[in-house]
């Protein structure tokens, strides 16, 4: 295609393609310090295409396309051009990832041992493992926890966080301003900032870590923790993860294995502040 | 060379995968899973020292194939226990006869729909049956059922809400509206049992029937991976003296002697398939514009010859319907289509 990037992201080689300049420059302001693909070739393939040929120009909109689309998927105008590119490198993910189970989690790490919080969209666990990564953590990802079937540890895919409406103030406070990306306003799920995470994330990605506790966070209430039993958590991430049913077999070992290995907890919080000192407790009195 | 062209090289001939650089690679590949060919380049080229990341990504497609593989049986098997009390001959077709048969033209194949074949008698027996079973009806539209039945080779395709998974019930192999009639008596009387009482197509039949799909039953879309369907079930009888004459006999008795003769002569330069002896007919000069057709495709998995395309989807509907039929069925969809009546265009 006439513009175009690669990009690794942990284990996964990205190439996104696109019939416009934009989306792929802001790329390369957002993912600079990123390494390109393992030999030179990427795991999946996204395109950034019109829905008409006279759409490149005329009210132009990004259809998200690649080695995996949804039929029924709706373009993004060109404006979320970043965004879409975003999206489509998660579809691929989602839908084509085979060598990990994909769990909807955030994950940071310390000491060797990762942190989980999986919970459904707006539970706050991008921003927390955003700020988590900003306090002496190391961020492994805030969208997808790839979990290894054969050995059970968590491989890093630090991609930029996708920080959604207040939180983006919460972090432009604590990052330099060159970590993140554009502004993108009025999106589906309101505005929408990247950031990068920090060199250490970048520079260790390759580093893998064992999984030590679960959280189920919830923002809102006071704060609370509930321990939860092991086929509450198993029952919930196999709603969290996108590729347990095709893994078969595998997913399932790799699922209870975690399950068993590590203590769960739903915990509420009220601010960020108080997650943060609650993580803090928890992970000293309970991460195994 | 071009993308497509260098996925069928390497799927022709796995020794010139290790030669390829990065940005073949990087084409092969996403030729590969836009033509649903990934898994089988998976198992072609399994053993070769190829580049780590190559690797990766081809163990991924073979896990997705071994799961696909998995499922289809299973599917099957689920029909098996539906219609087994019917006691009607039930004969599995395309993907899933050749992984329940195990063939090479199974290994790595992904595989869609269940499509199984039952004599046209049978056809409201095994309906009830399925629906009894749980099965549902995609769409409930009542003229998508009227033209099903009244036109079609197939029931309206029904759904299997707890598995998530289609089967598609034939009672011959192309459309009744199609001018070529395929012999489906006959071929159910020559399908093969397998062990588990389910059937297949006899040999000969599977190569025709691959080539009816192919060339009389839609617009190309997928064809390359039909090819190798062809390519694949024509080598495994490579050995056998009496083939090529089974195969021309099988042609001729479902009338598709020209499909068959074309299927060959595109198979013999695309996937180097050997033709000794068999019914490839004379060379026609339309066999570029297949070829050409199958092979549209760039780098990037985007669709090339949008003139080429389009030629071939008109083709399509011209070539499973008389003029009159077609103009009306085109004209009822529009009105639909007009009304918003949500039905969508799988039928036409």
């Amino acid at each position: 295609m006439r513009h175009a990037f690669s990009v690794r992201i942990g284990p996964v080689g990205f190439r996104v393609g696109s019939a416009w300049p934009q989306p792929i420059a802001a790329m390369r302001r957002l993912y600079a310090g990123y390494p390109p693909p393992r030999d030179g070739i990427a795991d999946f393939t996204v395109r950034l295409e019109p829905t008409r040929p006279w759409r490149r120009w005329l009210r132009p909109s990004a259809m998200v396309r690649g080695d995996f689309t949804l039929p029924d998927a709706a373009p993004l105008p060109l404006a979320q051009g970043l965004l879409a590119a975003e999206m489509g490198m998660n579809l691929q993910m989602a839908l084509g990832a085979r060598r990990w189970l994909l769990l909807h989690a955030s994950c940071v790490e310390r000491d060797g041992r990762a942190l989980l919080m999986s919970g459904h969209s707006g539970a706050g666990k991008s921003t927390l493992s955003a700020l988590l990564g900003e306090r002496g953590w190391r961020l492994l990802g805030d969208e997808f926890a790839l979990l290894d079937p054969a050995s059970g540890v968590i491989h890093p895919f630090p991609r930029p966080v996708s920080l959604k409406n207040e939180a983006i103030a919460v972090m432009a406070a604590e990052v330099a301003a060159d970590r993140l990306g554009p502004l993108i306003p009025g999106t589906p799920k309101g505005d929408i900032r990247h950031l990068r995470p920090a060199a250490d994330a970048l520079a260790r990605m390759d580093e893998p870590a064992t999984p030590a506790m679960l959280l189920f966070p919830r923002f809102g209430a006071s704060a609370d923790v509930r321990p939860m039993g092991a086929i509450e958590t198993f029952v919930r991430l196999t709603q969290a993860s996108t590729n347990y049913v095709v893994l078969g077999e595998a997913g399932f070992a790799a699922l209870t294995g975690l399950v068993r290995g590590v203590p769960a907890m739903a915990i509420d919080y009220p601010d960020t502040a108080a997650a943060i000192d609650l993580v803090e407790r928890l992970w000293a009195e309970t991460a195994r | 060379m071009s993308p497509t062209r260098l996925l069928v090289a390497v799927l022709a001939d796995p020794q010139a995968a290790p030669a390829l650089g990065p940005g073949a690679w990087q084409d092969v590949l996403t030729v590969a899973r836009a033509e649903l060919l990934i898994g089988s380049l998976a198992h072609r080229l399994h053993g070769l020292a190829l580049p780590p990341a190559v690797r990766a990504i081809l163990d991924d497609a073979r896990t997705s194939a071994e799961h696909g593989r998995v499922q289809a049986l299973w599917e099957a098997e689920m029909a098996r226990r539906a219609l087994v009390t019917l006691g009607v001959p039930v004969v599995l077709l395309k993907g899933t006869a050749f992984v329940a048969a195990g063939l090479a033209a199974g290994q790595g194949r992904s595989i869609g729909d269940l499509d199984i074949l039952v004599p046209r008698d049978a056809l409201d027996a095994v309906e009830a049956a399925l629906l009894a079973a749980g099965w549902e009806w995609v769409k409930p539209d009542p003229y998508d059922h009227l033209y099903y039945r009244r036109w079609m080779h197939e029931l309206p395709p029904l759904t299997h809400p707890e598995r998530d998974r289609m089967i598609d019930v034939h009672h011959t192999i192309l459309p009744l509206t199609a001018r070529p009639t395929p012999d489906a008596t006959a071929l159910i009387a020559d399908s093969v049992a397998l062990e588990n009482g389910l059937r297949v197509p006899s040999p000969a039949d599977m190569i025709v029937h691959a080539a009816a799909h192919l060339f009389a039953d839609g617009d190309l879309a997928g064809g390359l991976r039909n090819l190798w369907d062809i390519d694949r079930l024509v080598r495994e009888h490579a050995g056998d003296a009496e083939f090529p004459a089974a195969l021309a006999a099988s042609a001729r008795r479902h009338n598709l002697i020209p499909h068959v003769a074309r299927a060959l002569r595109l198979s013999a330069p695309i996937y180097a398939t050997p033709m000794e002896g068999l019914p490839i007919g004379r060379a026609r000069w339309a066999d570029r514009l297949y070829a050409r057709r199958l092979l549209a495709r760039d780098g990037w998995g985007r669709e090339t010859r949008p003139a080429l395309r389009l030629a071939f989807y008109i083709r399509s509907h011209w070539i499973r319907m008389p003029p009159l039929l077609l103009a009306r069925h085109l004209w009822t969809k529009f009105r639909r289509g007009q009304r918003g009546t949500t039905s969508s265009d799988r039928a036409s």
